[in-house]
């Protein structure tokens, strides 16, 4: 079994320590270890995190192998330090079988670049009307415990309550796109100032808002527990802090882009902006960095959404939503929230792996840097400061909405079970 | 340097002037017995029209053809863009056969920009209207219109809308001709007032530069110009009012509502009228209503956007958005 020593590495952001691997284990974690017979990786002045866990990705296959692929996706998330990532079950066919959910699993393990967890349809064909086999997915060799219609929202009310009810006998999970259908027909960009200067079609806070009070009195109801994606607003915010405080069993993703940009980007009408739920104001991007700072938002999830060029090459109403993310999520986290003094990278350590692998149950993944753990691991170099090119991206798309702006932080190497799936910023 | 004309928001106070005096210099040559100038000889303009609109579409093509350039149109209906075609690959075709300038109406908020900005074509691009966003020679002809009723066409030159209190009243919230129209009054100095039911008030109006009332009857009163919109028949179905009698007795205008204007004020109307919706036919044929003025002056605005964009001074046109960088 090979050996490898990370020298000098602080652990979590903390004092200077060694980390020895063996094999697909941390063998030891301390100061002054030796080198014998291992490979050394000189990590001074970089930080070791736990390898990072995306609970929302959308990895496109099967169905949409020309804008990424298992291979592609999970290559852009080891490059972005990801161990694990949930792939969404918005495919064609969508994911709402053993069948589907195990191709991709079985994918994902054989390319080993990533951990691939495939999240289950709640509805057959994201439809909302009827319940997706949850129990037989759950029960396939994926072993799927998260359940999503994201996408699409699982407005009915009584189809939301049996999944909420439902999953319980597993203890799976419901993971909410929350967008009440009616109020955002023909919605292109947050309702709001910028909305109705340009003349684009309002997606109001209130859709959001209103499906999440919905969906926490649903759970506190029926006792079970409810994940609410990407969570874009002030408002959303008050709502899920309002029901941890009640003590209802609830968890919040946030996305980076909705840490960072503002609707005022959309003045450019370039459809590199266009994303799902949108981008709201600088008053939501405070709230949402403040909710994930005191731990009312619990993780940070990618929403990783490749599209084809020629999606986003178009006028803005012709546009298809999504940015990719997996590839500067970390670096946008440094910019917001720990360049900014919110979040200590230990913080960082547990809205990104710890809690997103709690939640979805990701074995191995998102465990402490300590002896005897599997070695998912990923080592920033936070110091670095670069401009944003897609052309690098391991990612098949290119839909990024930051290329040409500097960002923080850089991946320079991650493991995967001790494998190094990344090396100087280097796929191997 | 700028060559595009995308929204009314774009121009100075000095540029609409300008745009306004240009046209009256323009309006002139349609009293000639020919009524052609050479400027635009050897050019190319393309009506890039996605969506129906007969009446624009033709006043553009008049002015361009009063200008001497050749005139090209291309309406999406039975072409390539019906077969999935995409904006740019269909501007890029345009701009191969030689174009100097483009046209476009188009169903989507901001396709005018994307066309201007992307890299796409170098051509010069006009907006002609998109989706519910802007429409800016519909607020140049409006403001031109006011001018010359208000002021006067000699005594007129030169002179902005200051002090001028316009009334627009319908349905705000899809209206490109609102949106324009609110841009370019501001900039010449004039107050506008928006009249509409709540549900036709787009959430963020707040941070425009004019005054919302529901109340149509207490705005009358004040008002040198108003504007009445068309409210389309579709809206109906989407509750944003209970019936089409309810709207027309809250805000139609009507001959006892035109009689509570001053007697100096306009009525006035971008067309095409629905009779006995917002407007009834008294006021409609009434010596008041300037539709068919508003409709000839499109053509000298026009002209004299063509002109200044293409063949005259350019710096007349500047200062738009497209040269701010992003």
């Amino acid at each position: 079994m090979s050996k490898i020593l990370i020298r000098g590495a602080k652990v979590l952001g903390g004092d200077a320590q060694d980390v020895l691997i063996d094999g697909e284990i941390i063998a030891e974690v301390g100061q002054g270890l030796s080198a014998e017979g291992a490979e050394v990786v000189e990590a001074a002045g970089r930080v070791l995190l736990p390898g990072l866990v995306d609970l929302h990705t959308h990895l496109r296959e099967p169905g949409r192998e020309d804008s990424e692929t298992v291979l592609t996706g999970t290559r852009a998330a080891a490059s972005g330090g990801y161990t694990a990532v949930f792939a969404m079950a918005n495919t064609f066919p969508v994911a709402d079988t053993a069948g589907v959910v195990e191709q991709v699993y079985r994918l994902g393990r054989e390319h080993g670049y990533c951990d691939v967890q495939p999240i289950g349809a709640v509805t057959v064909g994201l439809e909302g009307r009827k319940l997706a086999e949850l129990g037989a997915m759950h029960e396939s060799a994926a072993g799927v415990t998260v359940f999503s219609d994201d996408g699409k929202c699982v407005d009915d009310a009584v189809i939301m309550r049996r999944a909420l009810e439902y999953v319980k006998a597993f203890g799976g999970v419901v993971a909410q796109h929350a967008q009440e259908p009616r109020l955002t027909e023909g919605a292109q960009m947050n309702e709001g100032v910028v909305s109705a200067e340009l003349g684009l079609g309002g997606w109001p806070a209130v859709a959001e808002e209103s499906i999440i009070a919905r969906d926490v009195l649903l759970a506190e109801h029926v006792g079970s527990r409810v994940h609410i994606c990407h969570l874009s607003t002030a408002g959303s915010v008050e709502i899920v802090r309002w029901a941890k405080s009640r003590g209802i069993d609830v968890t919040a993703e946030v996305t980076p882009h909705h840490l960072l940009l503002t609707d005022e980007l959309v003045r450019t009408y370039n459809p590199v902006y266009k994303v799902n739920p949108p981008l709201r104001t600088e008053r939501d991007v405070l709230a949402l960095r403040e909710a994930l700072a005191d731990g009312t938002i619990d993780i940070v999830a990618t929403d990783h959404a490749p599209h084809p060029h020629e999606d986003k090459d178009c006028e803005w109403a012709a546009a298809a939503m999504g940015m990719v993310g997996l590839e500067t999520a970390l670096s946008v986290v440094q910019e917001t929230m720990v360049d900014t003094g919110l979040l200590t990278w230990a913080q960082v350590a547990d809205r990104m792996s710890f809690r997103p692998a709690g939640i979805g149950q990701a074995k191995g993944h998102g465990r402490p840097v300590s002896a005897g753990e599997p070695a998912n691991l990923t080592l920033v170099d936070t110091a670095y400061r670069g401009s944003v090119d897609p052309a690098g991206f391991a990612s098949r798309s290119r839909n990024t909405p930051y290329e040409g702006r500097e960002l923080p932080g850089r991946v320079t190497h991650t493991w995967l079970r001790g494998k190094a799936t990344l090396v100087d910023g280097k796929l191997t | 340097m700028l060559r595009h004309l995308i929204s009314a928001a774009d121009l100075t106070r000095d540029d609409a002037v300008l745009i306004l005096d240009t046209a009256e210099e323009m309006a002139r040559v349609a009293d000639r017995p020919i009524k052609k100038l050479p400027t635009l000889r050897g050019r190319t303009v393309v009506n890039l029209f996605f969506e129906d609109s007969t009446r624009t579409r033709i006043s553009f093509e008049a002015a361009e053809k009063r200008l001497s350039a050749d005139v090209i149109n291309f309406s999406a209906k039975g072409s390539s863009v019906s077969k999935g075609e995409s904006l740019k690959d269909t501007a890029q075709t345009l701009e191969a056969m030689g174009v100097d300038a483009v046209v476009i109406r188009h169903g989507a908020s901001g396709a005018p920009y994307r066309l201007a900005t992307s890299g796409w074509i170098d051509a010069a691009v006009i907006n002609a209207g998109d989706g519910t966003h802007q429409h800016p020679t519909q607020a140049l002809l409006d403001a031109f219109t006011m001018r010359r009723r208000l002021i006067g066409r000699d005594a007129g030159l030169g002179q902005d809308l200051a002090g001028r209190r316009i009334t627009i009243v319908g349905d705000i919230l899809h209206s490109r001709v609102a949106r324009s129209n609110v841009d370019l009054l501001h900039t010449l100095g004039a107050e506008v007032t928006l009249v509409a039911p709540p549900t036709l008030v787009p959430v963020g109006v707040e941070h425009w530069p004019c005054e919302v009332s529901y109340d149509l009857d207490s705005t009358l009163p004040k008002s040198d110009a108003v504007m009445m919109l068309r409210v389309q028949r579709e809206r109906m179905n989407a509750a944003f009012f209970p019936t089409e009698r309810e709207y027309s007795r809250r805000y139609g205008l009507d001959g006892d509502r035109m009689a509570r204007m001053p007697e100096h004020a306009i009525v006035m109307h971008p067309g095409p009228m629905v009779r006995g919706m917002e407007i009834t036919a008294e006021v409609a044929d009434s010596d008041r209503c300037t539709v068919v003025e508003q409709v000839a002056n499109g053509v000298s605005i026009r002209m004299a956007v063509l002109y200044l964009l293409l063949g005259g001074n350019e710096s007349a046109v500047s200062h738009a958005r497209t040269t701010e960088g992003k």
